[in-house]
């Protein structure tokens, strides 16, 4: 590993970690606030002699990472909330072909054009699917500049274990801002070995055929395929599963946040432990899986649950079905655009543990 | 004695299920014929669309890739850039290149993706039932034009050329137009299947082969009828030949090739 340090913005720092992942392929369309990341790797993917497209949408980008990865090969695209609403039907495709995959989606507000600032208003579409028909895809849900790059880094031998697209869901703060970060090694697409499901080089050893599809009429069969599939999640639950936690054990209230919220939650239970106040932050990195059992572990003892997003509350459906009622849980979130401050979150803190008293 | 004819190796040998007068089966023959003279059966991929062909990884003895409805030409870009050796056919019927994946045809050929697309025009939308396609001539009868195609009348538009939609762009440099109506049109296409595969083994740009077929079952004619109607009505409108062909081989061809200007007949 290179220990050199190097100041960067989100972006690009995501885009050099996947270079290093080994991605041999990467298709995009430009949207902001991720625009860097596709310039970034027009440059350095053509310099490596790997593909680069600057596809004509969303559509036929997402549909590009599908050919790709059906030779076997590590591709991504990623994009912003509007552009991701694009990419929902390659999405829905690529899990029902089994085809393991990176889409970055460094959010922005909406719905609609919204706005460019960061926003948390597509959890509910990351992890509950986005296209149509039963499926998950595994989201990584990083908190700052080095996570983006680890999580991206991992993300292609996570997806390719599991045969399931995964998505790094950043957003704007994180995609724009500038932070040290430490990069692995990089490893050359070439030195990566062939995957028993992927189409061509046939003539190497005369297999029998191989077809990338997700389509079958007779409906006994089709649900045994998607049953399979969702072995495989459960798989995915039981040994995927992460979070961090700060400070729970003797807290009275437990922050749930991800990504940039989790950050601003971190300041204000500073805040509030000066205070006296025993506040702790469960921080999913797995939004799916999502760390069910982790909450529930916390959840009673007289204890409550806020949680804080950058939406109008979506996640906060996922803590609810953790607790399952043994707590009472609260929602705090700024949208449109608008980052909450540690001071707004604090505010918060003390008017429900005030209340509770 | 030599075999002088039989079951294409490329092809497998099981009863389509393509209508009786399909033009799939036999493109779906010429294309393995062509496979088989180049010894590219191991190294062919086909990336095949939504409609009738839906079913051509039954069929055809070799790799597939099925994308969504008219993405076709994005993955077949993804699976071409990613295995550059291999043969890499772009299977598309009228509504998935004409309509829904118009954007992906126009810029994968304006890349000069380095497949061959085999697009196959029958003027209809086949699996879905006789919807009109984009390719649908003008007073045909469809369920979604139940009066015929009345392009101004009832906004449906005028019939697409994509041959010569595409042959304006640089990165396309073969453009061929076929039919599968009768022996000697079956020759030629495969011909013209022949000379883009072997462009696109050479690397040259985008080649593609659209084929005039018949489709009795929605057209509502009997199989003869059918191939009568591909000659009195498609072939007017559409003109057969090279509609573009600026193939390094393209010198030794006869002059004259007709331009995109040229084919523009007039529709009855």
């Amino acid at each position: 590993m290179s220990e050199e340090v190097r100041l960067m913005k989100g972006n690009e720092a995501i885009g050099e970690a996947a270079v290093r992942a080994g991605c041999k392929a990467y298709f995009g369309y430009p949207i902001t606030p991720q625009n860097e990341l596709t310039a970034f790797m027009a440059g350095r993917m053509l310099d490596a002699g790997r593909v680069f497209i600057q596809a004509e949408s969303e559509l036929a980008a997402i549909n590009m990472v599908y050919g790709a990865a059906s030779t076997g090969a590590r591709a991504m695209t990623s994009s912003s909330s509007p552009g991701v609403s694009l990419k929902q039907e390659g999405i829905s495709y690529l899990c029902g072909a089994d085809l393991p995959c990176v889409i970055v989606d460094v959010a922005r507000a909406g719905p609609g054009l919204g706005g460019i600032s960061p926003a948390q208003g597509d959890y509910f579409q990351a992890t509950r699917g986005g296209g149509h028909g039963d499926y998950h895809t595994i989201v990584l849900a990083p908190k700052g500049v080095q996570e983006a790059a680890d999580l991206m880094y991992e993300a292609f031998p996570i997806s390719e274990r599991y045969r399931i697209p995964v998505m790094l869901l950043a957003d704007g703060l994180i995609g724009q801002m500038m932070e040290g970060v430490v990069f692995k090694d990089e490893i050359d697409p070439a030195s990566l070995p062939r995957k028993d499901y992927a189409v061509g080089y046939q003539y190497e050893n005369g297999r029998p055929n191989r077809h990338v599809t997700s389509i079958n009429l007779v409906p006994e069969e089709l649900e045994a395929m998607i049953k399979a599939r969702y072995e495989r999640y459960a798989q995915v639950e039981k040994e995927l599963t992460r979070w961090e936690e700060v400070q729970t054990e003797d807290a009275d209230l437990i922050l749930v946040a991800y990504g940039t919220s989790a950050r601003v939650s971190l300041g204000a239970l500073q805040l509030a432990r000066e205070q006296g106040l025993k506040v702790g932050l469960l921080r999913p990195i797995t939004l799916w899986p999502y760390p069910y059992k982790a909450i529930e572990r916390l959840s009673g003892k007289g204890r409550r649950f806020l949680s804080v997003e950058m939406s109008m509350g979506q996640m906060v459906e996922d803590v609810r079905l953790a607790v399952n009622g043994k707590s009472p849980v609260d929602f705090f979130g700024r949208c449109g655009g608008v980052v909450p401050s540690q001071e707004e979150v604090f505010a918060e803190i003390k008017r429900i543990l005030g209340a509770a008293k | 004695m030599e075999i002088a004819y039989s079951h294409p190796k490329s092809l497998v040998s099981v009863q389509s299920k393509y209508c009786p007068g399909c033009g799939h089966g036999v493109i779906h023959r010429l294309i393995a014929e062509v496979i088989d003279e180049m010894g590219l059966q191991t190294k062919a991929i086909i990336t095949n669309p939504v409609g009738c062909a839906i079913w051509a990884d039954l069929y055809f003895d070799f790799d597939s890739v099925q994308p969504a409805h008219g993405r076709t030409p994005a993955a077949a870009t993804g699976v071409k850039r990613m295995l550059p050796d291999h043969l890499v056919i772009c299977y598309q019927g009228d509504g998935d290149m004409a309509a829904i994946g118009t954007a992906e045809m126009i810029h994968a050929a304006n890349r000069g993706e380095k497949f061959t697309t085999i697009f196959v025009n029958n003027a209809i939308y086949g699996m879905t039932g006789g919807q009109m396609a984009p390719t649908t001539l003008v007073g045909q009868v469809a369920t979604t034009a139940p009066h015929g195609r009345d392009p101004i009348g009832a906004g449906m538009g005028y019939p697409i050329k994509v041959c010569e939609l595409l042959s304006s762009l640089e990165g396309t440099k073969y453009l061929a137009r076929g039919a599968v109506n009768n022996p000697l049109n079956v020759k030629k296409t495969k011909k013209y299947i022949r000379t883009a595969f072997e462009a696109q083994m050479r690397g040259e740009g985008f080649t593609m082969v659209e084929v005039l077929s018949q489709c009795p079952t929605n057209w509502k004619m009997t199989p003869l009828q059918s191939v009568e109607w591909v000659e009195k009505s498609m072939i007017p409108f559409y003109t057969l030949g090279e509609i573009k062909n600026t193939l390094s081989t393209a010198q030794e061809a006869a002059p004259g090739q007709k331009t995109a200007t040229a084919a523009h007949a007039e529709s009855k």
